[in-house]
């Protein structure tokens, strides 16, 4: 053990990485709980069972086999790689030298297996690279995927290439100093075992080149997390508590407005007894929330959950049976405009800020100036889009880690309705067809049982089967 | 061949009737407003009474006295008019004591299943297809001494309120299968399933701009399914297809089907079938108008 300044220095580096996170993550979880209260408590063994499948277990993403097994790759070194980063803590902070090696065969194993899956995930980042740049995957194009969500996927491919690279330089240089004194390094290399020939033959430089390595890794660790926070690369650990979750009642069941049935109830019945609304600590009255949502504020909680752990990988657009076949509708869009929004009108993460990409943004800038008018509704989302929605579910059964967009979608449609009286004309007639004739086409009631005038069955022979 | 010997009329039992009398039966069947009022769907509740008849199930419907369950309301945001439509409707219910419900709508079955209990109308709720498994599975129905689809190819078109909404896929697959036909699955089926726009409160309004209809995107692929024509299949996304109808071999005696099983996809893909100029090879057909035809109920 060399206890030095480097260890002080590595202390304090560690210390400024996870402070700041735990910062930014405190201020995410503000915004998050800027949503409406919704209860989503209890059956935690049937919630840990789908976490443990669609986010540990990555079900979802097998839809597509492709995309599955590139990711797989990816998601399996993070987790294995990171074994590693508990060795090079302990090794920053108490100046140890590869701690983990009194494990033996199974330190080789680790370190053999950490190699292979670092050069995998090298090739599976390319691979995710030309996916994405050239054209190949039309899910990666679209009106809501501008200048910084297309920059953030790049940066974050090269960071992993960058942190691979630090892994190997990091293990090359260990390897061949050992080598050139004539000394074994614990562990397996099956990949820098080849590339020695790269390195320089002196052991002083070997030595500088390892700790390069080491602190390249360590230090870009620190610094992706807390780009995490601006990026869409926040799902791999937004996706656990999101699936966790998320709805398990049946997709087709949409949510009950509450203070709407005390309203009907109380009209249907006048000795219903309607709940006293809540008051404020000076004992007047709060004001009575509105009827669906028009901004960020007025969607649940789990809805803003969800902004936080798309990865904008498109599927759910991919598979939008409005987008499809050409309509404004994005379901992706949804999501990210939510995000945006919250992010505008609360707390900025770090590194993307709305303001400063505001250029970027896609609104009318004289829609930006109108204050009022900007929120999520009409500010990002326009009601073009959401009455473009067949409530199909097919966004919300593509999403691999159980992202609801119908729901914010029917959110947005209830204010609309409930408090602009601003549905399309021919939805206005369905409705006034229902509240008059009590079905949604201008049918007489008195004709709804003329289906069964002159009906006969075909009496049958042997077959008779009547019990 | 089972000789059709004559044709019986078909009083449809109203549950006020029942009432009336101090009876109760033992499925209401929720015909829905389509089911009601819509030309080409009254044909599929005249199938599934005829259904009833014949295997004699003990059971009743609202008649005048059943409304819109609210469902196109609450898709298009307006949770007001569906909370008095739901309301109305249990007070009924449970004004008869209703316990069981079947409906061919899975849209009616979707909000009286899931989203009556939260308002206080808990029953149990059976789409058609469901119970029509049933009854192939108890022998009641055999598929037997009326129109023969062996040999036919059917394709089915998932309904997104019975299918991702409530997870059924197989009933209606089953149901099927007991026609002994040419069963064929469209690329995107079950979970993947194409929505044939009619959703959300669309059946109602004109489609948002866009450079095609989702019922035509549908119909082009159900087509292409029945047809056997894999290159249309793979062009189909988001291109206007013009390839040629299917080889003659697709034509078979009768023609193929698109089978459905919600009154809505029902107008959508027979719109679409339509608009292909396909109407005189291609029929689509619900669950209870193919059974009731195979089982010669038609009169």
């Amino acid at each position: 053990m060399h206890f030095s300044i480097q260890n002080i220095i590595f202390l304090l580096v560690a210390l400024a990485g996870f402070g700041l996170f735990a910062w930014q993550a405190s201020r995410i979880r503000a915004n998050v709980l800027v949503g409406r209260d919704r209860d989503m408590s209890g059956h935690v063994n049937e919630r840990l069972w789908k976490t443990l499948l669609v986010a540990f277990g990555q079900q979802k993403m097998f839809k597509r086999l492709t995309p599955a097994f590139l990711h797989l790759i990816v998601y399996v070194g993070f987790i294995v790689i990171n074994i590693e980063v508990i060795e090079i803590m302990v090794d920053g902070l108490f100046g140890t030298h590869r701690f983990l090696q009194f494990a033996g065969p199974l330190y080789s194993a680790l370190t053999g297996t950490n190699e292979i899956l670092g050069a995998l995930v090298v090739l599976a980042v390319v691979a995710f690279w030309w996916r994405r740049n050239a054209n190949v995957v039309k899910r990666f194009t679209g009106p809501e995927m501008r200048a910084w969500p297309k920059m953030d996927a790049n940066i974050i491919l090269y960071v992993e290439v960058v942190l691979m690279a630090a892994l190997f330089l990091m293990n090359t240089a260990d390897l061949k100093a050992y080598q050139l004194q004539g000394l074994d390094l614990p562990g397996a290399y099956p990949i820098s075992q080849f590339l020695t020939g790269l390195l320089p033959d002196s052991v002083p430089t070997l030595h500088v080149l390892e700790r390069v390595g080491w602190w390249a890794h360590i230090v870009g660790i620190l610094l992706f997390l807390n780009y995490l926070p601006s990026s869409k690369h926040f799902h791999i650990i937004m996706a656990f508590p999101n699936v966790y979750f998320s709805r398990l009642i049946p997709q087709g069941q949409f949510s009950n407005v509450d203070s709407i049935t005390h309203e009907v109830k109380a009209m249907m019945d006048p000795s219903y007894a309607v709940p006293a609304p809540a008051t404020n600590p000076d004992g007047s009255a709060v004001a009575p929330a509105p009827f669906g949502a028009k901004d960020v504020d007025d969607l649940a909680w789990t809805n803003l959950l969800n902004a936080y752990s798309c990865t904008e990988c498109g599927r759910c657009t991919s598979v939008c049976p409005a987008n499809i076949t050409g309509k404004l509708l994005s379901p992706r869009k949804i999501i990210m405009d939510t995000r945006d929004r919250m992010e505008e009108k609360y707390n900025a993460p770090l590194i993307f800020s709305p303001a400063l990409y505001g250029a970027d943004a896609k609104h009318d800038p004289q829609e930006q100036l109108d204050k009022e008018n900007h929120t999520l509704l009409r500010g990002y989302v326009t009601p073009e889009e959401l009455w473009a929605c067949t409530t199909c579910n097919a966004c919300v059964e593509a999403c691999p880690v159980n992202i609801n967009p119908l729901d914010s979608i029917i959110e947005m449609r209830r204010f609309l309705v409930l408090e602009e009286s601003a549905a399309p004309n021919a939805l206005n007639a369905m409705f006034s067809n229902i509240e008059n004739n009590g079905a949604p086409w201008a049918f007489s009631p008195s004709d709804r049982f003329n289906w069964a005038d002159d009906l006969f069955v075909a009496e049958k022979g042997e077959l008779e089967v009547r019990s | 061949m089972a000789e059709q010997t004559a044709k019986r009329p078909v009083s449809v039992p109203v549950m006020a009737d029942l009432a009336a009398r101090g009876e109760s039966p033992e499925i209401l069947f929720w015909v829905g407003c389509a089911g009601a009022f819509d030309d080409r769907y009254k044909r599929v509740t005249r199938a599934f009474v005829r259904i009833l008849d014949h295997v004699g199930v003990n059971y009743a419907v609202l008649g005048k006295e059943e409304s819109c369950t609210g469902d196109p309301a609450k898709r298009a945001g307006n949770e007001f008019l569906f909370q008095m439509q739901a309301m109305t409707n249990i007070a009924t219910l449970d004004g008869y004591g209703i316990k069981k419900v079947v409906t061919a709508c899975p849209h009616c079955f979707n909000t009286i299943k899931n989203e009556y209990p939260a308002l206080g109308g808990e029953y149990e709720v059976i789409h058609h297809s469901t119970f029509l498994q049933q009854l192939i599975n108890e022998g009641k129905v055999k598929a037997e001494g009326g129109e023969s689809f062996k040999g036919r190819r059917i394709t089915f078109h998932d309904s997104c309120y019975l299918g991702r909404a409530n997870d059924i896929y197989e009933a209606p697959r089953a149901v099927l299968e007991v026609l002994d036909a040419d069963l064929v699955e469209m690329k995107r089926c079950k979970t993947n399933g194409l929505c044939c726009g009619a959703g959300g409160a669309q059946m109602w309004k004109d489609a948002e701009p866009g450079n095609k209809e989702v019922n035509i995107e549908r119909a082009e692929e159900a087509l292409a399914t029945l047809d056997g024509t894999d290159a249309v299949l793979n062009n189909l996304r988001g291109v206007e297809s013009n390839a040629p109808a299917g080889p003659a071999s697709a034509k078979a005696a009768g023609g193929s089907v698109i089978a459905v099983a919600c009154p809505f996809c029902m107008t959508m893909m027979a719109d679409g079938v339509k608009n292909k100029d396909r109407e005189q090879d291609v029929q689509v057909f619900d669950l209870a108008e193919l059974i009731a035809s195979a089982e010669g109920l038609n009169a």
